[in-house]
């Protein structure tokens, strides 16, 4: 096979193949091993939180390191971890949901990896050159223009060459499921992960050009002596608010999205049923994305909008959680008279539930424009915020982690070390987060250094850090699961969890082509029909032919490189000439390897018929 | 099922070279979501702009009913539709496998295109140099350069990337590989044109009566 030979690869040969790669299966991992260290760096700026405010008037850590971590734990949670992660599982198992042997765009799907991790990297050399991001991770004017070290340029220009990435990623999804699906593949027999990938890219497409000229008129103020956000010279602050907003609340919607794919996978399969209301499931996935391009101002009502805009986005808040109730109760009803399966990733979906519920009833109490005025910049949102964000998300990015392992890397993890993390993950975020709700309602403001003794909000962040000490040992429950499988795990076979969806028709390990013959596909939940109706084999829809297959390159590598040095060149540009040589270098590197693309034809190759023949017969 | 020599030959190309292959669709598909993508990026912008239009602060300014002529923008729009025309015309002949035709017509799409630009470098000039209206001096003056700057420099994207195709093909014609390049380069051709008519409109006409 295949991998046989890759492993007899030398270490260099392997890096190239990664460097080079346009497989989709090879970037997921890529994405995922970016996403995961994000995630560590994340929870360890989390970590450093939860540590000063661990007891009263702690001068564990100084302020402005303070502001500094609170900041880069919301910026790396939010686009360094969560987002590529979802990737990740996107890269993984969209095109092998929908019968495909690839996206649309290889090339652009390798160019959107480098562009996250360059820009990734590019905002974390900020620890080292002077001082990270201080303004919170949404970076409001005026404290974000003013703001005296460089921190918030290495935000602004690695967040805009992260964003680039993300926004090919979607455009990409958005055609490879347009233009890719297998024959029989209807819009209304894809998986639901499928659809909320389909749907969450859609809201890629039109929330972060928002932030890229966001970040542009933040970039221009701060380096190049623009006005937009200064009130003296005729500019307006909330004018960032808006178009901060206009993108960031579509990204709650595009990250936990995915996350309810993700469940709905899982809770199908480990019930043994067909999901409960497939159709109901699809319309309330598009409708929560299309009011979800409707309620950025909920994060205004203290702006001074007045009473009649903050009632629409108010009552259209408050709308959302109509399509959300119908997802938690086709859950419970699909789960109802299943035959349940407790695996690690149902465990996960089972307590996703309950978690989310919770947070989105606090969502609905934050919607209430009155109420929200004494909610506003409290812990009472900061706990809402995170019930909903690693109670969805998260809780969903590990129940994928465990799920769809046997499709990344043939292994299953570890079951009781799974459900070890589960416990331990799940108790800790409980005793973390409930608490702040209390301690946000009796007045706690979010982003202060320290408290002070004798205002009651002793006990609640000492139990709360006691949680997140909690959630920090699952965390590493889980990388001593991953080590112990990769190291020690066998094999399993293609369909361990006796699975419903195409990606689990496939030979363990998945063949570089995916699909020897494309699959015909004949209802939803194709491989559960052939298990049940036909032979358990899917049927082929085409004869073994010549595949043709795109070509590795280094080229996005390079762009990616180039748009980093440049980043420098562009954040120091104002203290030093030698910016504009870094300047230079970058574009130069960026746009020759542009270039380069444009002029060189790279039509592909072909795996040819006889080749795969001596793989095997052609049906599986 | 085609092979990459296939891909590469100018001989019996099918009524719609653009959309003949998987990667050409996917291309052609791709390229209008990412329109759609920059529709939101001038919306943010349009937006920003409309909101800090004629807003000085302390500072010193002109307003727009002074600042503006309309004869030269007038002009620019003028050239820059017609290169719109003349990039249909481009593809017309594309769908008709005349790629010399193709190929005038872009020539001639590039020169308007390059003339709409000197004119709008001699307008930025004019406002610098006469008004002291300034990316800087201040909100208007950066919010109306971001505007009007990013869809210039989206003008002079576009033109390298038609001459790039040009010279790249101009020695071995249409075939199933460069006609999709051809016709996505053609629709953001278009997609600038659109934006201008939009800038035309909320920045100069609303900015002489409004």
């Amino acid at each position: 096979m295949s991998t046989a030979t890759l492993e007899k690869r030398g270490f260099g040969a392997t890096l190239w193949d990664y460097l080079t790669t346009v497989d989709h299966k090879k970037i997921a991992i890529l994405y995922l091993l970016g996403g995961a260290f994000f995630f560590l760096l994340g929870g360890l700026e989390a970590m450093l939180i939860r540590l000063q405010l661990m007891v009263p008037d702690n001068e564990l850590i100084g302020a402005q390191f303070y502001n500094e971590v609170m900041t880069m734990h919301g910026t790396t949670m939010i686009f360094l971890a969560a987002m590529p992660l979802i990737f990740a599982f996107m890269n993984a198992v969209v095109p092998l949901q929908i019968g495909a042997r690839d996206v649309a765009f290889p090339f652009l799907n390798s160019l959107g990896f480098w562009l996250f991790l360059f820009g990734g990297v590019l905002l974390n050399c900020s620890w080292f050159l002077g001082g990270a991001p201080d303004a919170g991770w949404t970076g409001y004017a005026p404290l974000s223009i003013w703001s005296p070290t460089h921190g918030v340029d290495f935000y602004a220009v690695g967040l805009q060459i992260s964003g680039f990435g993300t926004l090919m990623g979607g455009i990409n999804f958005i055609v490879t499921i347009v233009n890719m699906r297998a024959p029989g593949m209807t819009y209304m027999r894809m998986p639901l992960f499928t659809w909320t990938a389909f749907v969450a890219s859609i809201l890629i497409l039109f929330a972060f050009p928002a932030l890229t000229i966001g970040l542009f008129l933040m970039t221009f103020d701060r380096l190049f002596g623009a006005n937009f956000f200064v009130p003296d010279m005729g500019g307006n602050e909330i004018i960032w608010e808006h178009i901060f907003w206009i993108f960031g609340h579509p990204e709650v919607y595009i990250l936990v999205l995915p996350a309810f794919g993700i469940f709905s996978e899982i809770i199908s399969t480990f019930s043994k049923k067909r999901l409960f209301g497939y159709s109901s499931m699809v319309f309330a996935t598009v409708l929560i994305a299309f009011l979800g391009f409707m309620v950025w101002a909920h994060h205004m009502f203290t702006v001074g909008m007045g009473p009649i805009a903050n009632s629409i986005f108010a009552i259209a808040t408050m709308a959302i959680a109509v399509p959300t109730g119908i997802k938690i109760f086709n859950w419970l009803l699909t789960m109802w008279g299943g035959n349940i399966r407790m695996t690690t990733p149902m465990l996960w979906a089972a307590g996703f539930i309950p978690t989310f519920t919770i947070g989105g009833m606090t969502g609905v109490m934050v919607a209430v424009a009155a109420a929200d005025f004494q909610y506003h910049d409290t812990y009472f949102v900061v706990a809402h915020f995170h019930y909903v964000i690693v109670g969805g998300v998260v809780f969903g990015l590990i129940a994928a982690t465990h799920y769809w392992w046997p499709i990344m890397f043939g292994k299953v993890l570890d079951e009781k070390l799974g459900k070890w993390t589960f416990w331990t993950f799940f108790i800790g975020f409980h005793l973390t987060f409930f608490i702040q709700h209390f301690l946000g309602l009796i007045g706690m403001p979010r982003r202060y250094w320290k408290f002070l003794p004798g205002q009651d909000l002793e006990t609640g962040n000492f139990i709360s850090t006691i949680g997140a000490l909690l959630m920090a040992v699952g965390t590493i429950i889980l990388l001593y699961n991953v080590i112990k499988t990769t190291v020690k795990g066998e094999m399993c076979s293609q369909d361990p969890w006796d699975g419903r969806t195409l990606e689990w028709s496939i030979p363990n390990p998945t063949p570089h082509y995916n699909f020897k013959q494309l699959p015909l596909v004949r209802g939803l939940d194709p491989v559960w029909i052939e298990k049940t109706q036909g032979n358990g084999k899917v049927i082929p829809a085409e004869p073994v032919n010549d595949i043709h297959m795109p070509n590795n390159s280094f080229l996005p590598f390079m762009i990616s490189l180039g748009l980093f040095i440049a980043g420098f060149g562009f954040i120091y540009r104002p203290d030093t000439s030698f910016g504009y040589v870094l300047i230079a270098i970058g574009l130069i590197i960026t746009f020759g390897s542009m270039l380069i693309r444009s002029l060189k034809d790279d039509t592909g190759h072909h795996i040819h018929k006889e080749d795969l023949e001596k793989e095997g017969a052609g049906v599986e | 099922m085609s092979t990459h020599e296939d891909v590469l030959s100018s001989e019996n190309l099918p009524h719609e070279p653009e959309k003949a292959t998987l990667e050409g669709k996917n291309k052609f598909l791709g390229f209008w979501f990412f329109l759609g993508g920059e529709t939101v990026l001038f919306a943010s912008l349009f937006g920003t702009y409309l909101a800090l239009r004629n807003s000085f602060g302390n500072a010193e300014g002109t307003p727009t009913q002074e600042l503006f002529g309309l004869e030269l923008v007038f002009i620019m729009t003028v050239i820059l539709l017609t290169s719109s025309l003349t990039s249909v015309y481009a593809m017309y002949h594309m769908k008709n496998h005349d790629f010399k035709k193709m190929m005038v017509w872009l020539a001639i799409t590039v020169i308007l295109g390059a003339s709409f630009l000197g004119l709008e470098v001699y307008e930025f000039n004019h406002y610098v140099h006469e008004y002291g209206h300034t990316f800087t001096s201040h909100a208007f003056g950066s919010a109306f350069y971001a505007l009007v700057g990013f869809h210039g420099a989206h003008v002079a994207f576009g033109l390298c990337w038609i001459l790039a195709l040009m010279f790249r093909n101009a020695k071995r014609g249409l075939n199933l590989y460069n006609a999709p390049k051809f016709y996505i380069a053609s629709l953001y051709w278009h997609f600038i044109d659109v934006v201008w008519v939009f800038i035309f409109t909320v920045v100069y006409l609303m900015g002489k009566v409004g």
